[in-house]
């Protein structure tokens, strides 16, 4: 089954054309890589999903339910609904800062979904175990090194039992002996078959992870197929010039 | 002596009561202003920034004057003057708070809104329970400077006739033909905002477990 559609996807700030016809699905249990140079909108494609950003143009269906079809949008409603299948770790965390970790990942277990206090702590326990964090429950988001703050958040989407989960550039904001331990979180939730879409710039990570890529160029998918194939042998002019940019640096 | 400590207490008092009430209807007032100011809606936001415009641009003298005044002329009718002094007071302080909630409010990260309706928070859950506590913590020492502005600024009250402790003092300066009740009385609104400046402190030291 496809967790989420996205049928000629577009998107406008003003003049500026940022996301044109794009068009893919992610499949139940997949690892997607989105690559790309900065500005060509691969995390435009992330928040429009994440309803962050509104489509201007196209459709787009989250377990088959369309939130936006052919640029008008769902009922406040069903929209809600259907976001809550998804989870979205951001590049810069955005943990709350007033919070300690386990409130961070209880907060929204509480009052979005209604479970009890009791196990709504089970579950963040659970997962703050799992990401190596058991220790840091009681701290406060200050009082973490960046990779343990993103773990923090990766902790705090999958509380609420989504259906995919979106990255967003997660390393991007680490020092580059943390990103290690990130791709590590990455790797193990990939062996469990958790839906991922991941906007990265790791070129190795993706190809050795991701089960499909995507390069997304000017707003458009240049080329598309297994992460491996794409990474190692691209068939693309424009995929091969960026893979050669970026080996280079 | 005594009979004049006993009389600058009981200003004392009455400066207190203004003071309290002051920041019991203030504070709260200046919230939906605040929310207000900020509307997308034009409609909404003219009018308030009219509001804080006159508010924070005449004498607060002058406008406990005409809140006071103001029924006698249009309705013929007059009020308590206690009254008149909390309401104009209430009125001139919550623009000022409005305008320090409006800058702690726009300094919270984009983010914090972002990650909140990712998570599916609601607007309001989003607005109590993430953004405000962190706006608390942002705003303590500009609304410091307001609330001791506010323990100095109860002896306009005099203006209308209220025997607040400035007026009590000039009072008995009047009477005694000394001006040792004025210094009185200064010595009185310093410990008053040594107090309030403790709290304050105390209060920031309590939020500084995050940042």
């Amino acid at each position: 089954m496809d967790v989420v559609t996205v049928e000629h996807l577009s998107k406008s700030f003003g003049d500026l054309r940022v996301l044109s016809d794009i068009s893919f699905s992610v499949h139940e249990g997949e690892v997607l890589a989105i690559l790309g140079p900065s500005g060509s909108g691969k995390s435009t494609i992330l928040r429009a999903i994440t309803h962050l950003e509104e489509a201007s143009g196209g459709t787009i269906a989250i377990c088959g339910t369309p939130i936006v079809t052919d640029g008008v949008y769902a009922d406040a409603a069903t929209l809600r609904r259907a976001l809550l299948q998804l989870g979205l770790v951001f590049q810069d965390f955005n943990l709350f800062p007033h919070f300690s970790v386990l409130r961070n990942i209880t907060e929204a277990q509480e009052r979005v979904l209604g479970r009890s206090k009791a196990e709504a702590r089970e579950v963040a326990l659970g997962l703050l175990e799992k990401m190596g964090l058991a220790a840091k429950a009681a701290a406060y988001p200050c009082e973490l090194s960046g990779g343990q703050k993103q773990r923090v958040s990766i902790a705090r989407a999958l509380a609420l039992d989504p259906k995919v989960l979106f990255f967003d550039e997660p390393t991007s904001a680490l020092d580059p002996e943390l990103t290690g331990e990130i791709l590590r979180v990455l790797r193990a939730l990939a062996d469990e078959k958790m839906t991922m879409v991941i906007v990265t710039h790791e070129m190795g990570f993706a190809r050795d992870v991701a089960d499909r890529a995507m390069l997304i160029d000017a707003g458009v998918i240049v080329e598309e197929g297994p992460a491996h194939e794409l990474i190692d042998n691209p068939q693309n002019e424009r995929t091969r010039a960026f893979l050669k940019r970026f080996s280079q640096t | 002596m005594m009979q004049l400590l006993k009389q600058m207490l009981e200003g004392t008092v009455v400066s207190l009561e203004i003071f309290f009430l002051t920041l019991a209807c203030a504070l709260p007032l200046a919230l939906p202003v605040a929310l207000g100011r900020m509307s997308r809606s034009r409609l909404v936001r003219a009018p308030l920034h009219a509001y804080i415009l006159v508010m924070r641009g005449t004498p607060l003298i002058l406008q406990i004057i005409f809140v006071y005044f103001a029924p006698y002329y249009l309705f013929d009718a007059s009020w308590d003057r206690f009254t008149a002094v909390i309401v104009a007071f209430a009125v001139n302080y919550a623009a000022y708070f409005a305008e320090i909630y409006r800058g702690g409010i726009q300094s919270i990260p984009k983010g914090q809104y972002e990650a909140a309706k990712v998570l599916g928070f609601t607007r309001v859950d989003t607005f109590f329970r993430i953004v405000l506590p962190q706006v608390v913590k942002r705003i303590l020492p500009a609304s410091a400077n307001e609330v001791i502005t506010l323990v100095k600024d109860t002896a306009l009250a005099q203006t209308i006739g209220v025997a607040e402790l400035f007026r009590v003092a000039q009072n008995a300066s009047a009477r005694q033909f000394s001006t040792t009740p004025i210094f009185i009385a200064g010595a009185f609104y310093f410990v008053l905002n040594w107090i309030v400046s403790e709290l304050f402190l105390r209060l920031e030291r309590r939020l500084a477990y995050y940042h």
